[in-house]
């Protein structure tokens, strides 16, 4: 029987119930997700990925859990004490309140709140601070250069995203996660994904970008910064930001398949599974397209979503709004 | 922590062109050497203004050890296995450079056979090279998987020629008037499959890589060098080739069976690192083309001419320029009649090339860098020697 | 550049970009080609150039054909090759406890000590390329890793007699 978020009456119970749950629920799916993300590489590489602790080497992200909590966490000398352990927390936390209002089901919506987008936008938004503080405050060149990088990326990916989701916004009449799912069906052509696929395409180049994925890992990018922001970082300080950058990836993959692919609505299955599946299916996406292709120089980075997005985002949503205004 | 002072990283003779930085608003950056992209142990000053390169400055000197006068110290035979050592990704070439100059020293004749397997061994040893760049390469500019692929092909290339020379990386097998051993019975028709493999792959690397939008941005028009540049600073192989000159030491100063041999000499005339990297995918094929044809040309006979067990060369001095993958492998041998060479000056070419970039790096953003140098194709211990 | 123009490089762009989605694709459904080591070993072996062993005389596996002439410790660049003979017994020394020497030795015809540092050897063959009765060959021995320094000191005389007893 699934657990009825619902039956809690007051909203204070539900909102602390729900964040335990979503802690739970990143965990446990960031885990997964790294198991995914090396057995993925791994085949793709051919190569068999993690192989030899436990079967199929489910268990090596547990492993490397208990090895990263293990290490010693060690500060540079010159860095800013407080901005230096500040980030990491910082990093996670904004994500986490992120799951709150994604449906994950009619019944497991933790927190229905009719801004739900808003309050996504915005503490995905935060993250962006974190990579500063982290960047500016371990006293080291290749963490400000990647500071630096990710603010001018996150502003610019940000305006085509927040565009993107207008649209769909505007379509659905509504800015709560729930309501908008609901007004998709349960087959494909009923989506908004497929009725809007410029919506669609542009929102998930954006969420790559938004989480600082290959191809648009610029700020962490490995041949050119070392590791970017979080290269001082040791032991937890750099496990967190793993587990933020993964726990985004979900954010972004649960609101697309939220306002793209029908969330939960899907024929004979569970909501939740449903729900799950096309997360999923997003999150294999990003993974596939980081093991595929080379990294995008930053000019042209900041070009593809100024030149080439935001307009494309603009006439999409002019169309959007046309096509409502005479559809009534 | 010691305090940041200008005055004293101004007189720190590593950076001794670098005037104090801060007050200029500008950044100063030790890029290596320890940085993924510098393949090795090669530092780079860089005077940053943002993202923006003011100037570059490689820093050499890391893996300095001492061939030369090791050279010196070492008999004629001794020195030999330190050629696989120099430049470990074409460790052939300088086999054959050095082996080249002491046998036109002490003029021995090698047999056609032993010129044969020399020919096929090297161009191997120049497609598991050039394989290795572009993994590495691709690896500079953040795609992961190629360098798998390319690292799948090139383990064939390397069985084949352990069962030849018994290592497979750190080669030491010509020796004075040939090679160490004969080649397997099973060498040509291995070659040959070989050949057809990396021919049916190359269209793979073409799609997945080549072509592909990201790496084009990342590549072209990047670090564009004309070939007045290139002569002025003495680049050769693949990096003049990429500005447009057709020069190739096996055609200019042909050496040993190379002239019997057809194949066409790559070069493209843009300059840039993408016209670098078109210059070593065609090189794979042009390898591939001379070994069918140096394998099924093979003649019989003796592997080496009969070489003194004690080396001593009549006074004089010699020369051996060969092609390796990375330029001009040149050996110079100068005898004073003794045991032991009286001096060894080895010309490598990733030397020359690299002195270009910070020329090229000069204007360009941090990760253009990165890109042009790894389209230079540096091996960080054939540079220091 | 019109506006054509600009969206053609677009879609050969995007296409390109599907099309190494395409083959990564593919690659990920392929076998996988590594050979998971210790489960699985490598089929080459046979060609390795492992360190250095001494061959036995054609009529007597355990004895070395090496003449303790001493030219492989003169050829090796590295000096990691020790070759000891008993030191001729001077007049007047008889019963004293025998001596070792490096060889050459007079009236020494094989070694007493045979060993190769294989710390020091970097796999050149110039020592066999040097021995004037073939006494020395490469080993097909991939499986170098001891725990001590010292354990390289490979014993090449009990290693012969171990592999003429196999």
């Amino acid at each position: 029987m699934t657990p009825d978020l619902m039956s809690f009456d007051h909203p204070l119970t539900r909102l602390v119930v729900g964040l335990l749950c979503v802690f739970a629920f990143v965990g446990l799916n960031g885990l997964v997700l790294v198991w995914v993300e090396r057995k993925v590489a791994g085949h793709v590489q051919l190569r068999p990925g993690p192989l030899h602790v436990g079967p199929y080497g489910l268990l090596q992200p547990i492993v490397d859990a208990v090895k990263l909590i293990g290490k010693q966490l060690a500060m540079p000398a010159g860095a800013d004490k407080y901005l230096y352990w500040a980030a990491p927390l910082l990093a996670f936390a904004p994500v986490t309140v992120c799951f709150l209002p994604l449906p994950f089901d009619p019944a497991l919506a933790p927190m229905r709140l009719n801004t739900g987008l808003v309050l996504i936008l915005a503490f995905s938004g935060l993250g962006v601070l974190s990579l500063i503080l982290a960047g500016w405050g371990s006293n080291n060149k290749w963490g400000l250069l990647g500071a630096a990088r990710s603010v001018a990326q996150s502003v610019a990916y940000e305006v085509p995203l927040l565009l993107s989701v207008m649209a769909v916004a505007l379509t659905a009449g509504s800015l709560d996660l729930y309501e908008i799912t609901t007004q998709q069906g349960a087959w494909p052509w009923q989506w908004y994904g497929v009725k809007n696929p410029l919506a669609f395409f542009i929102f998930l180049v954006c969420a790559v970008a938004e989480t600082n994925r290959a191809p648009f890992d610029l700020p962490e990018a490995e041949s050119e910064l070392t590791a970017g922001f979080h290269t001082e970082y040791s032991g937890m300080g750099f496990g967190l930001f793993f587990l933020a950058e993964y726990a985004s990836m979900i954010v972004v993959s649960g609101v697309a398949a939220a306002l793209f692919l029908g969330g939960w609505q899907g024929p004979f299955l569970p909501g939740i599974l449903w729900f799950l599946v096309k997360v999923y299916a997003i999150l294999l996406l990003m993974i596939w397209m980081r093991w595929t292709y080379p990294r995008v120089r930053f000019d042209q980075l900041l070009n593809l979503s100024w030149k080439w997005l935001t307009p494309l985002a603009l006439i999409d949503l002019v169309l959007v709004v046309i096509v409502a205004g005479f559809g009534g | 922590m010691q305090a940041f002072d200008p005055k004293t990283l101004a007189q720190d003779p590593t950076s001794v062109r670098f005037e104090p930085g801060p007050t200029e608003d500008k950044l100063i950056l030790s890029m290596g050497p320890q940085h993924p992209s510098t393949h090795g142990v090669l530092r780079i000053l860089l005077e940053l203004d943002g993202e923006y390169i003011v100037r570059a400055e490689p820093v050499l000197g890391y893996v300095h050890r001492m061939h030369e006068w090791m050279g010196q110290e070492k008999t004629y035979f001794q020195f030999m296995p330190n050629m696989g050592r120099v430049d470990y990704l074409h460790a052939m070439a300088w086999n054959w450079a050095y082996a080249g100059s002491v046998e036109r020293l002490a003029g021995i004749e090698v047999p056609e056979r032993a010129e044969y397997i020399r020919v096929a061994v090297t161009e191997l040893n120049r497609i598991s090279s050039h394989l290795l760049w572009w993994g590495a390469y691709l690896l500079d500019l953040g795609a992961f998987t190629p360098i798998m692929y390319a690292f799948d092909d090139r383990e064939f290339l390397l069985d084949i020629l352990q069962a030849v020379t018994g290592s497979r990386l750190t080669y030491s097998y010509f020796t004075f008037g040939g090679v160490y051993n004969d080649v397997p019975e099973d060498f040509p028709k291995r070659c040959l499959d070989f050949v057809k493999l990396l021919r049916s792959r190359l269209p793979m690397y073409r799609d997945l890589v080549t072509d592909n939008v990201i790496l084009r941005g990342r590549c072209e028009g990047i670090g564009e060098m004309d070939v007045e540049l290139a002569r002025r600073y003495g680049a050769t192989g693949p990096v003049l080739r990429g500005s447009g000159a057709a020069v190739d030491t096996r055609r200019a100063e042909p050496y040993s069976v190379y002239p019997r041999f057809d194949f066409p000499i790559p070069s493209y005339p843009q300059g840039d690192a993408m016209a670098r990297y078109m210059v070593r995918m065609d090189e794979l094929e042009t390898s591939c083309s001379i070994i069918e044809q140096a394998v099924s040309t093979m003649p019989g006979g003796p592997i080496a001419a009969k070489a003194p067990k004690t080396l001593k060369p009549p006074k004089g001095e010699a020369c051996y320029a060969v092609e390796g993958a990375r330029g001009k492998i040149l050996v110079h041998v100068r005898s004073d009649g003794g045991p032991k060479p009286y001096r060894v000056k080895l010309r490598a070419p990733g030397f020359s090339n690299l002195s270009v970039f910070a020329e090229l790096a000069r204007g360009t953003l941090l990760a253009d860098a990165v890109s042009i140098l790894g389209s230079l194709d540096l091996v960080i211990p054939e540079i220091d020697r | 550049m019109s506006v054509s123009q600009l969206f053609e490089e677009a879609y050969t762009g995007l296409k390109s970009l599907v099309v190494g989605l395409g083959i990564t694709g593919k690659a990920f459904c392929q076998p996988q080609v590594t050979v998971i080591y210790p489960k699985q070993e490598v089929d080459n072996l046979s060609s390795f150039r492992g360190h250095v062993e001494l061959i036995g005389k054609d009529d007597d596996p355990s004895v070395p054909r090496c003449v303790a002439c001493g030219a492989c410790v003169k050829a090796c660049p590295s000096n990691c090759l020790t070759i000891q003979c008993p030191v001729p017994v001077k007049e007047g020394d008889e019963g004293k406890p025998v001596v070792m020497g490096p060889a050459p030795q007079k009236g020494s015809k094989t070694p007493a000590v045979v060993i190769v540092d294989f710390s020091l050897c970097s796999l050149c063959g110039q020592c066999a390329r040097a021995c004037p009765v073939d006494s020395l060959q490469f080993s097909d021995n991939p499986y170098m890793v001891r725990l001590d320094r010292k354990e390289f000191q490979i014993d090449l005389l009990a290693r012969l007699r171990r592999m003429a007893a196999e």
